[in-house]
């Protein structure tokens, strides 16, 4: 019952002539000869398809139809915390008192705004057991990056510039980017089989130029780094700063505190952790939290309140600067702060509770399909292996992810973290049913059971079935031709 | 809680089935003592649904919308119409809960949604080759110019026009400074900057020189003299655009730019306060493999059916670390996906007529405001949908509080920015503004001249 017609791209739906929507007629009596002079016009318009309103209507609705969503499938997408996105939080983030006010309106005609921005600051700050929050990053790359220039400028405000930032082998690949993008040298430290930091080869590589430690905790493999307060002490003891990657903070809400157990700074995901959508790939937020020694560097403006009124505070004179246009993306953060005001001081530890809960059960029910190297333990996520089937039948991790996509089911994370062969990394969330998790574990064993040459050219039942990624990259054509 | 699905039944046999006794004893297991809090986090009580709600439209009450009076404020972010078939197509859950497509056969939709929005790009600018979307407009014009700086292997200067957004500027000065590249301002007095002055600003180690069209002033450079100039310096010509303004104006192409970036929140995505916003950016083909971000990419799935997947994934971080082109890791997508229902609704026809009822009402409002003795053009440059009006009494600040009194929201002051311009502000007219409301706001303007002629406080 698919309509094949209208998932066509647009160009093909098109026809010369129709119209979609109708700018009004012109009310004022200049001419555009009057208002641009022809020397600075094109004769002709960009060559965007025609077609009518009902078109586009059906052709993108068909087109959201072919992906897998939260609102549809389950989604246990390792390290990406697909967790259920509230239905109120898009109404109230939608509300014209909150949607539709420009950046540059006066603070006077923002306190409604800028309160909720303020309220925000203070809940980010005491969940992360940190001092200073900055909305403004645009991401958790885009966070990382911004608290590494903190970092800098820090210590160029020290007289004592440092050149290096460390991160372990297991850790998201936009940790060595972002200390790249601002202008560190990126050093990998070694971790071991159970993802836990190497201490010897941290050892080795903390010096006098080691600016910051990146850490993930709990980790890419969903353990809680036992010895997180001995390398706390490590950096600290050369006189460098430990920074949290807060990927995985959908663990720890009112458990842990990266502040408490020696982070400095840190960024948040909101996308992941407090439920903003994910938007086929974005938008997110990367607001940071510092410790004290940090705030004075962090990007203006900070959201300032004098115990009447809130204002935007620019005077920031040792800032690092802007890292984006305008406030922030303040779309994500209006949801994380419904979300966090939803759930309130014990629900947000239900939260982690439940997450560690369900990643734990179902952790259970897998290993006897797939080993779990790390043992019978995870925080809110945990990798397992399909080394042992691959050995056996030759059946990659991408085949059972290919496959599960049949049954209903968006596949694990595969082949990251990159330590570990063969990896799939499985987070459930909180939001997800013992029935589903069951159901899930049934097939996974059943599709383990199946025989390798189905898996091979798994999946059967989508709309296509493993595109050439070679032949993309060979060639790539990347836009319609005109 | 609402969204939380355990039972105490159900977490007594989940707890069983792991062999635990209970949740304190299972986090005892995995978080060290000494790392964990002993006491509730101090947050505000949990609401429900109608309280939150309630607290919600109380703070949305303590806002005025920019829909509750005419707004005028540009500079960077637009008061554009948006059809409702934009919102109701991307507020669908299977665009808004999905994630990025790493399964591209449970994908199709996103990847589909991508290609056709870079196509939209690469149509509306002229370029061969566009991403997925970047974060904003100002973070797309620091990654345009760090392309510039490993596409030419030079390091040593960054050539930006004063009349380039100065947020924009902000953003790259932050980037460029702890990498050693040297950001050079050339000064735009009569609002526009000159090719002269450019070549002048150049020296052999110069990546890029950066513009904007129609820049931060509303006024169009002469950007065709301006990229002869940085080529003729060996350097790269990126452009920052206005993409309403591309149904009309020139585009890039035409006038030798190498990189193209532009603010997107124009094309049918709310103003909500800053973001999240929609970063495009655009090349030249023989710069693809210096592109930052995601890029899709057609190609054929093994039973030789057409499809898309995200490609030349090599220049990305989870593959290349600190070797990667950028740290980019998330692109904007649903802004993406509202930019490209948008531009199919409007059409070539459409976008075509809301560029020339931009251009046509901001130069009869440029007109209008100006015919009052008290306010004068601050440039004489042609101007797109905003421009600079000098207050000559020079009191903006208490000029524009008393039109948002009024009930207008009249523009923005431009001294926070540009010191030499303390007595100006710029005024955005878009497709939405009706003569009435421009007769109406040079009518509040007018009227405050009179109230501060007769106010002695304000003299």
């Amino acid at each position: 019952m698919r309509n094949t017609r209208a998932i066509q791209p647009i160009f093909e739906l098109a026809k010369a002539g129709r119209r979609g929507v109708v700018p009004p007629p012109c009310d004022v009596p200049t001419t555009l000869d009057e208002a641009i002079p022809a020397a600075f016009r094109s004769d002709v318009p960009p060559s965007l398809p025609e077609v009518a309103e009902p078109d586009v209507v059906r052709h993108f609705t068909c087109l959201s139809q072919l992906n897998m969503s939260v609102d549809t499938h389950f989604y246990p997408l390792g390290s990406c915390t697909m967790k259920y996105n509230p239905k109120r939080n898009e109404r109230l983030a939608s509300l014209p008192g909150i949607l539709d006010l420009h950046p540059y309106q006066s603070e006077e005609s923002l306190q409604g705004m800028l309160e909720l921005l303020y309220s925000l600051q203070q809940m980010l700050g005491e969940i992360a057991g940190l001092d200073a929050v900055s909305l403004q990053p645009a991401a958790g790359a885009h966070g990382e990056m911004t608290a590494l220039k903190c970092a800098a400028a820090y210590f160029r405000d020290q007289g004592r510039p440092r050149r290096k930032v460390l991160a372990p082998d297991s850790a998201h690949g936009t940790n060595p980017a972002s200390a790249a993008v601002a202008g560190f040298e990126a050093v990998t430290v070694k971790s071991g089989p159970d993802g836990f930091v190497d201490l010897d080869d941290l050892k080795a590589k903390l010096d006098d130029e080691t600016a910051v430690f990146m850490i993930t905790n709990p980790n890419t493999l969903g353990i809680f780094e036992k010895n997180i307060r001995t390398i706390a002490d490590m950096v600290h003891n050369v006189g460098g700063l430990l920074y949290l990657d807060g990927a995985n903070m959908n663990a720890i809400l009112g458990i842990a505190r990266p502040g408490d157990f020696g982070a400095d700074m840190m960024h948040y995901n909101p996308h992941k952790t407090f439920s903003g959508p994910h938007g086929g790939g974005g938008p997110g937020a990367g607001p940071i939290a510092v410790r004290d020694i940090l705030a004075p560097y962090l990007p203006a403006p900070i959201v300032a309140f004098d115990g009447r009124r809130y204002r935007l505070d620019y005077d920031l004179p040792k800032s690092i600067g802007r890292v984006r246009s305008f406030f922030g993306n303040t779309g994500v953060l209006v949801r994380a702060y419904c979300y966090i005001r939803t759930y309130g001081p014990k629900g947000l530890r239900e939260v982690s509770e439940n997450a560690v809960l369900n990643a734990n059960y179902l952790l259970s029910r897998v290993k006897h399909i797939l080993p779990v190297g790390q043992g019978d333990r995870c925080m809110h996520e945990f990798v397992a292996t399909a080394s042992k089937i691959k050995a056996e039948k030759g059946v990659s991790a991408m085949d059972l992810a290919k496959r599960l996509l049949d049954y209903g089911y968006h596949a694990p994370t595969v082949y990251f973290p990159i330590t570990v062969k063969e990896s799939m990394m499985f987070e459930p969330t909180e939001t997800e049913s013992k029935e589903t998790l069951d159901a899930f574990a049934e097939t996974l064993f059943r599709i383990t059971e199946e025989p390798a040459e189905l898996l091979h050219e798994a999946p059967h039942t989508t709309p296509i079935s493993r595109p050439d990624e070679v032949r993309a990259a060979r060639s790539p054509q990347t836009s319609f031709p005109e | 809680m609402s969204y939380l699905f355990n039972t105490p039944d159900d977490q007594r046999a989940m707890l069983a089935a792991i062999g635990s006794g209970s949740l304190d004893e299972l986090f005892a297991q995995l978080v060290p003592a000494d790392s964990r809090l002993n006491r509730e986090l101090n947050l505000p009580r949990a609401l429900t649904e109608q309280e939150l709600t309630e607290h919600m439209t109380s703070l949305a009450g303590a806002n005025v919308a920019a829909t509750q009076k005419p707004c005028f404020l540009g500079g960077g972010a637009y008061d554009h119409f948006i059809p409702a078939a934009v919102d109701a197509l991307a507020s669908r859950g299977e665009f808004f809960t999905s994630y990025t497509p790493y399964q591209p056969e449970v994908s199709q939709g996103n990847l589909a949604v991508t290609f056709e929005y870079q196509s939209f790009v690469t149509r509306l600018t002229g370029m061969d080759i566009a991403n997925a979307s970047l974060y904003d407009g100002g973070t797309a014009c620091v990654e345009a110019v760090l392309m510039c700086m490993h596409a030419t292997n030079r390091n040593g200067r960054v050539v930006i026009a004063a009349s380039v957004h100065p947020e924009f500027r902000q953003v790259v000065e932050t980037y460029l400074r702890d990498l050693e590249c040297e950001l050079v301002t050339v000064g735009t007095p009569d609002g526009i900057v000159t090719a002269d002055d450019v070549a002048a600003a150049c020296n052999d180690q110069t990546a890029c020189v950066f513009v904007q069209q129609p820049n931060f002033f509303g006024c169009l450079e002469d950007v065709e003299a301006i990229g002869k100039a940085a080529h003729a310096a060996g350097a790269m010509f990126a452009v920052s655009v206005d993409p309403i303004s591309l149904g009309l104006l020139k585009r890039p192409n035409e006038y030798g730019a190498d990189i193209v970036t532009a603010e997107g929140q124009s094309l049918g995505n709310p103003l909500q306060y800053g973001g999240p916003y929609l970063g495009i950016i655009a090349c030249r083909e023989e710069f693809v493999r210096r592109m930052p971000g995601r890029i899709c990419g057609e190609t054929v799935d093994r039973r030789g059916k057409r499809c898309w997947v995200l490609t030349l994934q090599t220049r990305e971080q989870h593959i290349r670390r600190e070797k990667a082109t950028s740290n980019i890791c998330t692109n904007q997508l649903l802004f993406a996906l509202r930019a490209t229902i948008y531009l199919s609704l409007l059409g070539p026809q459409g976008l075509r007529e809301t560029a020339e009822l931009c251009a046509r009402k901001a130069a009869y409002a440029r007109g209008k405001l100006t015919s009052n003795t008290r306010f004068a053009q601050r440039f004489a440059a042609p101007t797109f949908k905003e421009f600079v009006v000098r207050d000559t009494s020079g009191e903006v600040e208490q000029l524009l509080a008393d039109a948002e009194r009024d009930g207008y929201f009249a523009g923005i002051a431009l001294g926070r920015w540009y010191p030499e311009l303390a007595d100006s502000f710029l005024v955005a007219v878009t497709e939405k503004r009706t003569k009435a409301e421009i007769d109406g706001l040079a009518a509040a303007l007018s009227s405050a001249t009179a109230s501060n002629k007769r106010t002695p406080a304000h003299a």
